[in-house]
């Protein structure tokens, strides 16, 4: 957002988003308006009732999503948008909650509620848009930033090793994983729509190099150039050993849906456990009253 | 409204304040607790745990203090009544995050159970000297209301009320105890649901097509939604406006943070409280708080075996102080005298509130025990001289 350019093309998805807040302050040639309409597809796809949707974003571009989307949208503190949506998910697990935010913000600053949150298999969807930076606050390193990426406060090239954020999330215990680039709305829509009916952590990586700090520092071209970079060294590979999809700096890019698989979620556990262990005296948490009085 | 007896266990019980604290948030409606263990707090959150699956409440022990301030603030935008606990090295990480509770106006409450500090100090013996922390402790302008319990029985009450104040005036509410209250035992009278007074959340009845999140009321303080109910809203920590949007500008700062600062100070009268004793003919007036309020009634009772015509005023609702009440005092008496384990915090206000026309004197105390009576009696006797 730093040029302040706004764009300002008309958006197919109005009903979602907040009109009275367009033009947004995003770069024209950011790759999150794609993300965006990723998660708007994503939802016309799903048609859950959006009234029971929630999105909830920390600090930073990628930020600024919960303010643009037309749901019950949080915008909460740096690195905090796992543990805010953790509380409006236990307060109500009638609702969806969604976690759209930056690389920074999930895995930096925030990295500890990811991991804890994977852990327990707290039922979100985390949308991480991965664009190697801290781009709000000007183009800084970041714990994703390749090894050798130029960056503000790595003028000679970054010298840290970068996570990995399919394999941390894997490790940890996400029970979907999908990684892909801002170059691949439909694909990027349907793992999102995936990643919310799966029940419990799941996490949906996108690729989107900040075009006007990252590109333009490393000179990378300019956004249309950057898409093709994409176009010719994205890697479907579905399945892959998330151990096996680091990122280096210009490499080709292993793109697909690495994760998917079942864990009891952190409600379930509980109810299982405290019906085992109480009985009669627990009443299971947040089962809907359909679920409950059926049969 | 009436608390739902689900949560409410009535009887007589020998509660240490720790535990009368967790009775308090379940009679109040507390079902969303998130927390960190931390010494002298945690018994707070082993009560929840243990209670909660059988009132229909969700606890979770959170990673980090900052996840447990921001989980309340998400659990209360969906409807629950939130309530964490922790103390010094805790509350400090929950700073931050404080402050969004208190730019999102949501309404929950922190239990600080006071050790002795700086950084890990002491963590198992009480100390008073977060005081300031509690009013200024996160960045930037805004109002919060602290309540501060001397027992178990008010441990157990103050929660209760510091549930209601947080509804009634969407902030965050702190309840500052201290490692002796929380760790004495004391009887704890637990009244049934139907003589409990809940306030409930100010839910808008609005339409979603007119309703504006942080428009106020006439008392300033805005209607609430729940996540889910089809309001469709955005909040943010960002300075906003009354749609809840984030704008960039001198005007919108002024007009949002003039209120979040008013709602709370012009309506002060209705939220202070203080209990008076003694204070007709009182030449000098004890100025305490918590446990110390207990020590200051000994050496209160020495002072006037001695003859000295002393008074005491006990703060219940700290924050906000109760200003204009130590300036009508001041007015009258020679000095206060202002028992707290810390080295002068809410001194400072007492001074600046007695605006020179009395003199504050701080009964000092480091921490890790209660004052002794005798230098209490000490600070009384040469501030009647
Ligand atoms: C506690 C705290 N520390 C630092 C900042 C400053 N800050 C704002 S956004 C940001 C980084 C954002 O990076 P990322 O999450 O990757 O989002 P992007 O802007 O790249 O989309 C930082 C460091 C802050 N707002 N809060
Ligand atoms: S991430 Fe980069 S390109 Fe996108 S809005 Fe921010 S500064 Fe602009
Ligand atoms: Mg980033």
């Amino acid at each position: 957002m730093s040029n302040g350019k706004p764009s300002e093309e008309h958006h197919p998805m109005e009903a979602l988003l907040r009109m009275d807040r367009i033009p947004h302050i995003w770069c024209s040639t950011c790759g999150l308006g794609t993300s965006v309409s990723a998660f708007a597809l994503a939802l016309e796809d799903l048609q859950y009732d959006l009234d029971k949707i929630c999105i909830v974003s920390g600090i930073g571009c990628t930020g600024r999503v919960a303010g643009y989307v037309k749901l019950d949208s949080f915008h909460a503190t740096h690195g905090r948008a796992i543990p805010f949506a953790t509380g409006l998910k236990l307060a109500n697990p009638q609702l969806k909650v969604v976690v759209f935010s930056g690389d920074g913000d999930l895995i930096a600053i925030g990295g500890n509620h990811f991991i804890h949150a994977a852990r327990r298999n707290m039922d979100l969807t985390v949308i991480c848009v991965n664009n190697f930076i801290y781009a709000m606050t000007g183009g800084q390193v970041a714990p994703t930033s390749p090894l050798g990426a130029s960056c503000s406060t790595t003028p000679y090239g970054n010298y840290e090793r970068p996570f990995n954020i399919p394999h941390l999330a894997e490790s940890c215990g996400a029970v979907y994983v999908a990684r892909w680039t801002a170059l691949h709305l439909r694909r990027t829509a349907k793992s999102i729509a995936e990643a919310m009916r799966k029940p419990g952590f799941s996490v949906v990586e996108i690729i989107c190099p900040c075009s006007t700090l990252y590109a333009r520092r490393n000179r990378l071209g300019d956004g249309l150039e950057l898409m093709k970079f994409y176009h010719e060294n994205s890697i479907i590979k579905h399945g892959a050993d998330p151990r096996d999809v680091d990122i280096d700096f210009q490499s080709p890019i292993v793109v697909g849906k690495f994760v998917d698989r079942d864990r009891p979620t952190f409600i379930d556990g509980y109810n299982r456990a405290m019906t085992a262990k109480l009985g009669e005296k627990f009443e299971p948490y947040g089962v809907a009253p359909a679920e409950v009085h059926d049969g | 409204m009436k608390a739902d007896p689900k949560g409410v266990l009535t009887g007589e019980h020998y509660l240490d304040g720790d535990h009368a604290c967790a009775e308090g948030g379940l009679a109040a409606g507390c079902r969303f607790f998130a927390g960190y263990p931390i010494t002298p707090s945690t018994e707070v959150a082993e009560r929840i745990a243990e209670r909660f699956p059988m009132v229909g409440g969700i606890f979770i022990q959170m990673e980090d203090e900052l996840a447990s301030m921001c989980a309340l603030i998400g659990a209360s935008w969906a409807g629950a009544k939130s309530m964490s606990v922790t103390s010094g090295p805790g509350f400090s990480l929950m700073m931050e995050n404080l402050g969004l509770a208190a730019m999102m106006e949501t309404p929950c409450v922190l239990v600080n159970v006071q050790r002795g500090g700086p950084s890990t100090g002491l963590p198992t013996l009480p100390g008073q000297a977060d005081m300031m922390q509690a009013r200024w402790g996160s960045h930037g302008d805004y109002e919060i209301i602290a309540i501060s319990p001397s027992s178990p029985q008010e441990c157990f009450d103050f929660v209760i009320d510091a549930f209601n104040l947080s509804e009634q005036w969407r902030v965050p509410v702190l309840v500052m105890t201290d490692e002796c209250v929380g760790h004495m035992t004391e009887k704890v009278v637990i009244p049934p649901a139907y003589e409990i007074e809940v306030v409930p959340r100010r839910y808008t009845t609005l339409p979603p097509s007119e309703y504006l999140p942080y428009r106020p009321d006439p008392d300033m303080v805005p209607q609430m939604i729940k996540a889910g109910d089809g309001y469709r809203i955005h909040t943010t920590g960002l300075t906003h406006d009354e749609r809840g949007y984030p704008v960039m500008s001198a005007e919108c700062q002024e007009q949002l943070v003039r209120r979040l600062v008013e709602k709370i100070r012009l309506h002060a009268d209705q939220i202070i409280r203080f209990e008076e004793d003694e204070i007709e003919d009182a030449d000098v007036v004890v100025v305490s708080y918590g446990i110390s309020s207990r020590v200051a009634v000994r050496a209160i009772a020495l002072a006037r075996k001695e003859g000295i015509k002393v008074g005491h005023l006990r703060l219940i609702v700290v924050w906000p102080f109760p200003e204009k009440r130590i300036h009508e005092l001041a007015k009258k008496i020679k000095a206060f005298v202002v028992v707290e384990i810390n080295y002068g915090q809410m001194v400072y206000e007492v001074e600046r509130c007695a605006h020179g026309q009395a003199e504050a004197i701080l009964v000092p105390h480091g921490g890790g025990w209660v004052h002794d009576p005798a230098d209490i009696l000490e600070k009384i006797k040469e501030a009647a001289r």
